[in-house]
């Protein structure tokens, strides 16, 4: 125990000396809390579209004003020729392209079901779903107000659809659709076991890199205390870490905290010890900080695109899903986006947790058998 | 094993695959000796000597180091020795204070222990202004003198140095020596490698490494006898040479 005390003041000793780490674990958090909660956004605001109105009638007149109105759409021209809005979709100048068939609205009041079209540039999918789905929402509307207006002026007649249903709609837990909201958390989450699973891959590297390891390995120091050893200081430089990122979450976007920030701790703690686990076990296989950043990315990598940060777990494919059960990031976002936002407690998140624990004790298991004080 | 050696040595060999490092090498070290482990580059000291501090496993052979099994007991050995590489071992972001401090503790000195060896050190090195600064901040020649002051906290029975005067000036060099006989008449073991022949004659016996087997074993003046030499230099070139 007397040597993990030393181990540990040393390192300590070490990580405050470091100009560079400082700055790192409490600057580069904030900015990148700002920059990517904000600019990473799923959010579908800027649709750009072209009217091709044919029609020239007092409907598609008031379906343009509709669209206009809209600040999700950008109405970049209105046009009468079908191949000059074609041309603009092949300029990557608009998203979609509406097109209103001449003789609509003498088809409709006609009785008959006229179509309007819609193309959709489908490059980005989000951005094509979403944005039909806006128009949708549009073009179903104007017709609900003109069945309304029609059954005021033509009260003999009967109404074409006899019962509407609606569906209204609650955002819970993010009423207002903030992203930053919903982004905060994860990208915290992000943050630390990022910045912890580098530090401590590369940390054990350099002193093999320098030579203090081969000092260290001559001494009757135990493996796990190395290990230990490690870990231990890189968990406050995570805990300093996480602490700094929520209270800039706080402060800057007003995140809501409605569960128990203890809950959180406690889970980023285990979490923290499962990722610098992987750390320290990929340090063992480098020999130099290159290969460990490489190997270390090449995980991180997978990490973060598969750990519901970005496009969320239950739209990917079956066994995607599957492989976001040893992706301690995963859990993590998870954790933080249900405590924070939700309000969950501990049942909640108990997969979360038993998920962790059993991925911290094989990482660090293998770190400590992989760790050969001999060659 | 002999109550009287601190190293023994029996067909030692490392293997890395097809190549052979070190080739069944068989030697004695007594008590107290300054033992002279000498070769040209890539003869397989380095190698040898990582075997004899259990930093590497052997292929075959055995070998004891304070009567312990370098293989089975690797953990053990390592209590009774002192290690000085020639990669330079200490942390550089460290004071000597701190570097101190951390190995006492490493090796399980007590608090009061670790005091007394620090200010010791920092005493017999002239290191106390500066004890405070990183180590980076020191000469060369310092920082060597500090890692084999180091290499002993523990006050270990053997001292391994791998070229520990590699790089530093003559004056050095010889500070560096003076220091080593010091360790020595206190009963100590010093087996050291070295590439420059004139501290070879500083040794009591010499051992001179060719292709992974020690080809010569004896005092300096007797192996310069027997290679009809002046000085360790000749010994060695005609070795080395065949």
């Amino acid at each position: 125990m007397q040597t993990l005390r030393y181990l540990i003041q040393k390192e300590f000793i070490q990580i405050f000396r470091n100009k560079a780490l400082l700055p790192m674990m409490t600057l580069l958090p904030i900015i990148q809390l700002i920059v990517l909660s904000n600019a990473a956004s799923n959010d579908v605001k800027d649709v750009r579209l072209v009217m091709v109105d044919n029609d020239q009638s007092e409907i598609s007149r008031s379906l343009t004003r509709k669209i206009s109105a809209n600040d999700r759409f950008t109405l970049v021209e209105v046009s009468f020729s079908h191949d000059a809005a074609f041309e603009l979709m092949q300029r990557n100048k608009v998203d979609i392209i509406l097109e209103v068939p001449s003789n609509f609205e003498r088809e409709y009041y006609r009785g008959e079901t006229p179509k309007v079209q819609m193309l959709v540039n489908a490059i980005n999918g989000q951005q094509a779903t979403v944005g039909s789905g806006y128009l949708n929402n549009i073009i179903a509307s104007l017709s609900a107000e003109i069945q309304r207006d029609e059954s005021l002026v033509m009260s003999t007649s009967t109404p074409r659809a006899t019962a509407l249903v609606e569906v209204s709609s609650n955002n819970w837990y993010n009423p207002e659709l903030k992203y930053p909201h919903f982004m905060a958390p994860g990208i915290l989450a992000e943050l630390a076991a990022l910045l912890t699973i580098v530090l401590s891959a590369m940390n054990v590297v350099r002193e093999r890199e320098i030579g203090t390891i081969e000092q260290i390995n001559v001494t009757p120091i135990k493996k796990w205390e190395f290990i230990l050893g490690k870990l231990v200081p890189f968990l406050c430089i995570g805990l300093i870490l996480v602490t700094v990122g929520l209270v800039a979450s706080k402060l800057i976007f007003d995140i809501p905290i409605r569960g128990s920030l203890l809950l959180v701790f406690g889970y980023a703690i285990i979490n923290l010890i499962c990722v610098l686990g992987l750390g320290l076990l990929i340090s063992n296989f480098a020999d130099t900080q290159q290969q460990a950043i490489f190997v270390a990315f090449f995980f991180v990598l997978i990490f973060i695109l598969m750990c519901g940060l970005f496009t969320p777990i239950e739209s990917m494919p079956k066994w995607a899903q599957y492989a976001t059960i040893p992706n301690p990031l995963a859990h993590f976002i998870s954790v933080t986006r249900k405590v924070l936002l939700k309000g969950s407690g501990f049942w909640d998140i108990r997969w979360e947790f038993i998920y962790t624990i059993i991925l911290a004790i094989l990482f660090n298991v293998a770190a400590v058998w992989s760790y050969k004080k001999q060659q | 094993m002999d109550k009287r050696n601190a190293i023994e040595v029996e067909g030692l060999t490392k293997r890395f695959g097809d190549f052979t490092a070190v080739d069944a090498i068989s030697f004695q070290v007594a008590k107290g000796e300054i033992f002279g482990f000498l070769g040209a580059n890539g003869a397989g000291k380095t190698t040898a000597m990582k075997m004899l501090i259990g930093l590497s496993r052997p292929t075959e052979g055995m070998g004891k180091v304070a009567g312990f099994d370098i293989d089975k007991e690797a953990e053990q050995v390592k209590r009774n020795i002192g290690y000085m590489s020639q990669k330079f071992s200490l942390y550089d972001d460290l004071t000597p204070k701190e570097n101190v401090r951390f190995y006492g503790g490493v090796y399980g000195l007590s608090k009061n222990r670790i005091k007394e060896k620090t200010r010791e050190i920092l005493k017999e090195l002239h290191l106390e202004e500066v004890a405070n600064k990183p180590v980076v901040a020191l000469p060369l020649g310092w920082k060597q003198r500090l890692a084999f002051a180091i290499s002993m906290v523990h006050d270990p029975d053997i001292v391994f140095l791998d070229e520990p005067t590699g790089g530093v000036d003559p004056y050095v060099r010889r500070q560096f020596w003076e220091t080593i006989y010091q360790v020595a008449e206190q009963g100590r073991t010093i087996f050291v490698t070295t590439h420059y022949m004139d501290e070879a004659e500083y040794c009591d016996r010499v051992s001179i490494m060719v292709t992974g087997k020690i080809e010569a074993l004896d005092t300096p003046e007797k192996l310069k006898e027997e290679y009809n030499a002046n000085t360790m230099d000749e010994v060695f070139l005609k070795l080395v040479r065949y």
